[in-house]
């Protein structure tokens, strides 16, 4: 089949328009970033190597026979990398041991995420579900002008012309490799269409091949920002205030300059930061400021004062967010009505790296690194705080130290933060900001503390005939630039995902919502967004339900989701894989055992898990194994989905077991890894994963792996226990025998 | 100015005596394969070998240090169990962001340095501090059994 290249060449692309619109808009942005494309540092800085091959924005061949991906889509753990450098090297016949990746730099005419509309960004677990044709397309265009290349050189049809791994042959037995074409391919016009191959001819795509980032994260060299130095460089540490919307009343820095190194100290409105020569010089320097804050304007509730207010608000309905048939009704005729509530903390991202960033600016210019996430938003978001135009600020995409959604800030936070150091420093220096990790973890954009009631009204028969489903929870959409793409009538999509669209067969439903507007606590969208608390209540409930109707937990949700067949597949592979119709083995004298499953789609990917664990007599818990299927359309890369899987049940474990972000008087209470404790190794399960066979277009897996662990694991303790679970983390005093 | 030994060289920084081992590595010595991940002792990210024992270096004045033989990750293959443990890692993909894992290699090759044969109990004993929020820990107690099999 053929296919035509869209969004390759940028000229062209830049004619037609936006090309692909999503409502992802930034007033202004796309405008700025055209114009920064075709006059700006991403145009002169991104060029060539001196004597190679750059078919395309994504592609670079040297005469070194070195294949550069150039990744827009951020590595932040995910194995990007390795995913869209798989898929150009599988059309480009490429040999993978030559491949390389770099991250883009931001620049949204080139290097959108097609799933956004004009914008550049990695979220939403869409890298490869956005890439998978144009990275193809990019290494099948430039597999074509290598073979055009060769047949002029050895006067031959080109139809005559293979490829395979990096040599390209004629079967005369001339060869050539891509590095000696490559400057010949540089003179040949980029094709307008391709032929991509079938399935059956794929030779990386759905193999194990190794991460292109591995040797470089295992010898030191891999470079993250917070490795990253300029010349005259200065470290930037901010005292921040101690609660939301604070701001500084009066500061004394005379201790701070006072000590050696320590170079500049400037108000901005984040805080007060010290600049000093060195990260440590920095840190003491903000340590020994003196800061008066005003707190007449900032956010003083407690977490538990705040969980309060949204039980009342409970009370009452909500706005719709989904409804079919009559709740009402159902109730009113019902044999037996179950209810429970649910209650979800705040939750911080606390990546491994703490956030930073390093701005150089320049006078008229300005040059960002970044473990760079939401580009085109950080791009705009600069361009206004500086008042530089979009062409005149590069911003770079090095390794992230973790991310979980923290550094695609919708209000771009600690990117500005930078750019407003370096601005009130008057550019003379470049500036890297540093937080620590209680800076990192006090600084807010958590994932939204929700309360959560459920009901279901049952027949005589044991059958479910109506379900009501109520949220109270912040908006993480609303006031930012998605918005308008999220938020419908007063229902934020990210609030009621996975709680809105339950797949199961119930003829009368509803979900409604509250969304709270006097709480001032950032929030943000947390690996799975939504699904990250309303898989918990729907996955617990409707096990608890099963158990009421004296069903098996497997065989009501599969008579349940009889028109969901890829929900179905992920559960049958799951319960197959566990064993579920064997008994669990039993534990030692004391220990009680149990097994739980739960079902969950997100982002179009389908996953099951069944948890085993142990309970202790005092109510300490162990996850002995989590059994997993997913089906996520075509697996690029079976390991990298298995790594996300077994990623995805540690970060929703460490959740489970550990983690609350609170508030006391407005004041976040935790700070670092010892109040805020996060899973270890001897906490960790075995898991195992197992891939549906698809042949549907790949969907994302970096974030489905989390909605269902919690719910297995609580449906699993449940079985040992006879508890059911309703507030996160696990209070382990309620599992005590 | 402070004396070190770092992978096998003399070396000086002019830093004060105070200052966290993790700083002088990174900042003076442009060695930033350690990391910083919390300033506690709590994460494992800045874990080096201090006369062969695993340190959180950024719980340790440098000053304290100075007579003291100082491995870090940028030399870490040149031992035979730092070599295996590389290897391994590779082999099985362990990595994923990848921040954390200088600190894990360090405390994987303390390990295998006086254990040979870990049992997951060991493992669990000698990599607890080291955490991973991409939860790769599955693939770390695999790499370390690998590792210690191509040692044997």
């Amino acid at each position: 089949m053929t296919h035509t290249i869209e969004n390759i060449s940028r000229r062209r692309f830049v004619q037609a328009g936006a090309g692909l619109t999503l409502g992802f808009v930034i007033p202004g942005a796309m405008q700025a970033a055209v114009s920064a494309a075709e006059s700006g540092p991403g145009k002169t800085v991104g060029s060539a190597a001196a004597g190679g091959f750059e078919p395309n924005a994504f592609l670079k061949i040297g005469t070194d026979n070195t294949v550069t991906v150039i990744s827009k889509h951020l590595e932040m753990g995910q194995g990007t990398y390795t995913g869209l450098a798989t898929l150009v090297a599988e059309e480009l016949d490429a040999a993978w041991g030559s491949v390389k990746v770099e991250g883009a730099i931001a620049d949204a005419t080139r290097y959108n995420n097609l799933l956004w509309g004009p914008a550049q960004g990695t979220g939403g677990s869409t890298a490869m579900a956005n890439s998978f044709e144009q990275m193809r397309k990019a290494g099948a265009a430039a597999r074509a002008m290598l073979v055009s290349a060769a047949a002029k050189q050895w006067k031959v049809p080109a139809s005559e012309i293979t490829v395979n791994d990096g040599v390209v042959l004629h079967k005369s037995g001339k060869k050539a490799t891509f590095g000696e074409l490559a400057e010949a391919a540089a003179q040949e016009k980029a094709p307008e269409t391709v032929v991509l191959k079938k399935p059956e001819q794929f030779k990386l795509i759905g193999k194990k091949v190794p991460r292109r980032d591995s040797f470089a994260k295992t010898n030191g060299t891999a470079t993250f920002t917070q490795d990253f130095k300029l010349p005259g460089m200065l470290v930037a540490m901010v005292a921040h205030p101690p609660q939301f919307g604070a701001t500084v009343k009066s500061f004394d820095a005379t201790a701070a300059k006072a000590i050696a190194g320590v170079v500049d100290v400037v108000q901005i409105p984040q805080g007060v930061a010290v600049l000093a020569k060195d990260t440590w010089t920095a840190k003491k320097g903000r340590d020994a400021l003196k800061v008066q804050w005003d707190d007449s304007k900032a956010f003083k509730m407690g977490s538990d004062e705040i969980m309060a207010q949204y039980k009342a608000m409970a009370q009452k309905p909500g706005i719709v967010a989904k409804q079919t048939g009559s709740v009402d009704t159902a109730f009113k005729g019902a044999a037996k009505v179950m209810s429970r509530s649910y209650d979800f903390p705040y939750l911080a991202h606390a990546p491994m790296e703490p956030l930073n960033c390093l701005v150089h600016l320049q006078g008229d210019h300005c040059e960002v690194w970044n473990g760079e996430q939401l580009h085109t938003g950080d791009h705009f978001a600069l361009s206004k705080v500086l008042g530089l135009p979009m062409e005149k600020i590069r911003i770079n995409t090095l390794y992230a130290g973790g991310s979980f959604g923290r550094r695609a800030n919708k209000d771009s936070d600690y990117v500005v933060e930078a750019a407003m150091i370096a601005k009130a420093h008057g550019g003379k220096a470049p500036v890297k900001l540093v937080w620590t990790r209680e800076d990192d973890m006090r600084a807010g954009y958590y994932r939204p503390m929700f309360h959560h009631t459920l009901e279901a009204a049952l027949d005589a028969n044991g059958q479910v005939t109506g379900w009501r489903h109520r949220l109270v929870g912040q908006s993480i959409a609303a006031g930012s630039a998605f918005e308008g793409m999220m938020v419908k009538d007063g229902v934020d999509a990210l609030s009621v995902e996975g709680a809105a669209n339950l797949p199961y067969a119930i003829p009368n439903f509803q979900c409604d919502l509250h969304t709270p507007n006097n709480i001032a606590v950032p929030v943000l969208w947390w690996r799975s967004v939504g699904s990250s608390h309303t898989a918990f209540s729907t996955e617990t409930f409707i096990d608890e339900v099963a158990q009421a109707s004296g069903k098996d937990p497997v065989a009501f949700r599969t008579a349940l989701l009889k028109n969901h067949p890829r929900h179905l597949g992920v559960l049958k592979l799951a319960a197959e894989k566990a064993g579920w119709n064997k008994p669990l083995k039993a534990g030692k004298a004391g220990e009680r055992r149990g097994r739980g499953v739960a079902v969950h789609e997100s982002f179009n990917s389908y996953v099951a898990q069944v948890a085993e664990v142990t309970v202790q007599k005092d109510g300490s818990y162990k996850v002995d194994r989590v059994v997993c299927a997913v089906d996520c359309g075509v697996a690029i890369n079976p390991d990298v989905i298995a790594a996300q899987i077994e990623g995805g049940v540690g970060f929703a474990l460490s959740a489970m077991m550990n983690s609350a972000i609170t508030l006391k008087q407005g004041q976040v209470q935790e700070g670092n890894f010892d109040t805020y404790p996060q899973l270890r190794i001897f906490d960790m399960p075995k898991v195992e994963t197992h891939i549906v066979p698809s042949a549907a277009p790949p969907t994302g897996i970096g974030e489905p792996g989390v909605p269902p662990l919690a719910p297995a694991v609580a449906n699993a303790l449940a079985a040992a226990t006879g508890k059911r679970l309703t507030a996160m983390p696990v209070d382990t005093a309620l599992l005590k025998a | 100015m402070i004396e070190l030994n770092v992978n096998g060289q003399a070396v000086k920084a002019d830093v004060p005596a105070d200052t966290p081992l993790l700083w002088v590595l990174r900042d003076a010595l442009n060695l930033t394969g350690t990391k910083f991940g919390c300033g506690q002792a709590l994460c494992g990210a800045c874990t080096v070998h201090v006369d062969g024992n695993p340190t959180r270096s950024c719980s340790v004045a440098v000053g304290d240090v100075a007579k003291s033989k100082i491995t870090t990750i940028e030399t870490v293959d040149q031992s035979r169990e730092g070599k295996a443990v590389q290897a391994a890692w590779r082999k099985l993909d362990v990595v994923q962001c990848g921040y954390c894992q200088s600190g894990q290699i360090m405390s994987a090759v303390a390990l295998l340095k006086t254990n040979k044969t870990p049992t997951d109990a060991d493992i669990d004993g000698a990599m607890g501090g080291n955490l991973c929020r991409c939860a790769t820990y599955q693939r770390i107690r695999a790499a370390i059994h690998e590792a210690a099999k191509a040692l044997a």
